[in-house]
């Protein structure tokens, strides 16, 4: 299994933990985003898998085999860098091959690896370019060559699409997924776009502060978030979190919350509900985000398509208390509904 | 500013250049062609004047074995500074590019050679050089070797005014490579380490190429800097022991100021002004394609 497990990893920089106890396991053929916001340490989680930091303690595995020293050459990883990392000096083809003259690949399989590789990013035109010349996704697609064909089971991406505008960026995230799919590469991607990580994960491993705030699949961290602060960073617009104080007018609750959420989605606009103020009103095409007042509380309200409201105008709203999420005085889930 | 006639945007245009015409003119490009034009004078003295000789000052330098001589001393003393110094200001630029206690020290210490004034290093080490009583010689007899008069003697004296101009050049061409190497992303060096190349082949293959455009600058200079050495030998050696350390700028003063023949002076400073020319075209034509500049 050349999956990847990292246990009770620990990174201090002077007196900074960037990284506190960090501890996952990422299956073979799957990815897992690291996720968190920009100084969570997920950058450096990474790098410790590649071996280009090395941990004050906790243990880095891949292939069940403890790497926790190695030399970053011999941890079986690829990796693409946030600045792609192309020699400037170098044509696309030297770029590609770079490391495969370094391991004394003889040139037959070299050139064959080299042509699949650029086939499978469509650089095989573009193969006497030097990294000048191209744009900043034929870039992208470069260092991606070099990761494949490089040919090894794991493959480690740092923010590989943060220097890209957004219509390239879907089209490279499809890529990359697609190619980590059919390579069927067991992938660690690091991001702080929410959007990349739920829909390219099969797992997420959510980080703040150089700790692990919820570790799962999208669906689970989008269902049931277990912080405020996950279930904020998840999704757009961000969840409502309601304090105590208009949780008691809002929902009749058995059990004491301190904190109240509720997906922007999951709340109506009906007759007989809470009377709020339109605030603002973001039409976005599809769907259409309102930002209502509640006393001094902040509600988004996310509907279909155009609405007659105005802003100023009083509305209510409504919502099924079955899609409430609680949470206690310091953010942590309390249980599932209410 | 405003649309002016045509005359005066012509006058307008003369007037910006002329300080720096005036400059380039007069400190320049007359001396350089009054210089052509003395080398075919003959040198004038209080019965003769002056007169049109053609090209004997020429025929006149090429049977001048000091001429030779000189000639060749430039060439192994370009030869002995130029490699040397480029190759110890890389490894120093590696060396203090890294983390290391003491970098700044470090940095400043090899920096030191440049700022100092040059005839003040040519006293320092001309004190190193002395024989019995010198750095270098107290050290050898320390360690049970007899001394050597390095400045006396022809076989010695080039090399030592080499290994002086090494010492002092090496620093300076270390800032540039310094300053070029913290311009090199490290996420390259990082990207080769996880293929496995080792730092030796990461340097030739990757380091090396893009410090290029630093080589070319830094060999130009050190080009030009090794026809310039006048400084050093005035209070080293004075072009001797029987011009065993004579360069060719030093022997174009000699030929000015102590013998007063301005004339065969223009006449050798044709020659440098040809040969660095010369040079200087070979490494923009040659070197210049094969560089890679970001």
């Amino acid at each position: 299994m050349s999956g990847v497990r990292v246990e009770n990893l620990v990174k201090q920089w002077g007196d900074f933990r960037a990284v506190d106890g960090v501890s996952f396991k990422a299956l073979e053929g799957t990815l897992t985003v690291l996720l968190g916001p920009s100084g969570c340490g997920k950058s450096t989680i990474l790098r410790l898998i590649a071996g280009l930091e090395f941990a004050e303690s906790g243990k880095v595995f891949i292939d069940d085999q403890d790497v926790s020293t190695s030399d970053p050459a011999k941890r079986s990883v690829s990796m693409v860098f946030q600045s792609y990392a192309l020699f400037p000096h170098l044509d696309v083809r030297e770029n590609i091959i770079f490391g495969l003259k370094v391991r004394k690949v003889p040139s037959a399989e070299r050139v064959a690896r080299l042509q699949s590789a650029a086939e499978m990013v469509g650089l095989d035109k573009l193969l006497s370019r030097k990294p000048a010349q191209l744009s900043g996704g034929q870039r992208q697609r470069v260092a991606l060559a070099r990761a494949i064909v490089a040919n090894q089971p794991v493959c480690l991406m740092d923010e590989p699409l943060s220097n890209l505008d957004a219509k390239l960026r879907a089209e490279m995230r499809e890529e990359i997924h697609r190619l980590q799919r059919s390579l069927n590469l067991t992938m660690i991607y690091v991001t702080h776009d929410q959007t990349e990580a739920m829909s390219m994960a099969d797992q997420i491993v959510l980080l703040k502060d150089g700790r692990i705030a919820q570790i799962g699949a999208p669906a689970e961290l989008y269902d049931s978030p277990s912080s405020v602060f996950a279930a904020q960073f998840l999704g757009t617009p961000p969840m409502n979190v309601l304090s105590k104080k208009s949780v008691e007018g809002l929902c009749k609750t058995t059990k004491s919350v301190d904190f109240l959420g509720i997906r922007p989605e999951k709340i109506q606009l009906s007759d007989n509900g809470i009377p709020m103020i339109v605030d603002a009103i973001d039409y976005m095409g599809a769907e259409t985000v309102l930002r209502l007042l509640y006393q001094d509380q902040r509600l988004i309200v996310r509907i279909d398509g155009k609405t007659q409201v105005s802003i100023g105008e009083s509305v209510s709203v409504n919502w099924d208390p079955i899609d409430c999420h609680g949470f206690d005085i310091n953010g942590n889930r309390i249980c599932d509904s209410y | 500013m405003r649309s002016a006639s045509p005359g005066m945007r012509h006058i307008y245009g003369w007037l910006l250049l002329t300080p720096a015409a005036i400059l380039l003119i007069a400190f320049t490009h007359y001396p350089t062609i009054a210089t052509f034009i003395d080398s075919f004078f003959s040198k004038s003295s209080a019965i003769r004047p002056s007169r049109f000789i053609g090209f004997s000052n020429y025929d006149a330098m090429l049977e001048d074995p000091i001429f030779w001589k000189v000639l060749f001393n430039n060439l192994w003393f370009a030869l002995g500074t130029i490699p040397t110094s480029i190759a110890i200001a890389i490894s120093m630029a590696l060396l203090v590019n890294r983390s290391l206690p003491g970098q700044g020290f470090l940095r400043m210490a090899y920096f030191t050679p440049t700022i100092l004034p040059m005839i003040a290093v040519a006293n320092i080490w001309l004190f190193f050089y002395t024989p019995q009583i010198g750095l270098i010689d107290q050290i050898l007899q320390g360690i049970g070797f007899s001394g050597h008069n390095w400045l006396g003697d022809p076989n010695t004296v080039l090399g030592a005014v080499i290994v002086m101009t090494v010492w002092k050049e090496a620093g300076f061409f270390m800032i540039f490579y310094l300053a070029a190497l913290q311009h090199l992303p490290k996420e390259l060096e990082e990207a080769a380490k996880l293929e496995g190349s080792s730092r030796w082949y990461f340097f030739w293959r990757v380091t090396f190429p893009l410090l290029m455009p630093t080589t070319l600058f830094v060999l130009i200079n050190a080009v030009l800097n090794s026809f310039k050495l006048v400084d050093h030998l005035f209070v080293l050696t004075k072009g001797g022991p029987d011009n065993a350390s004579n360069l060719l700028l030093y022997y174009i003063y000699e030929n000015a100021f102590s013998y007063f023949d301005p004339n065969y002076a223009s006449t050798l400073t044709v020659v440098l002004l040809a040969l660095l020319a010369i040079i200087a075209l070979l490494q923009f034509f040659l070197l210049d394609r094969r560089i890679h500049y970001r």
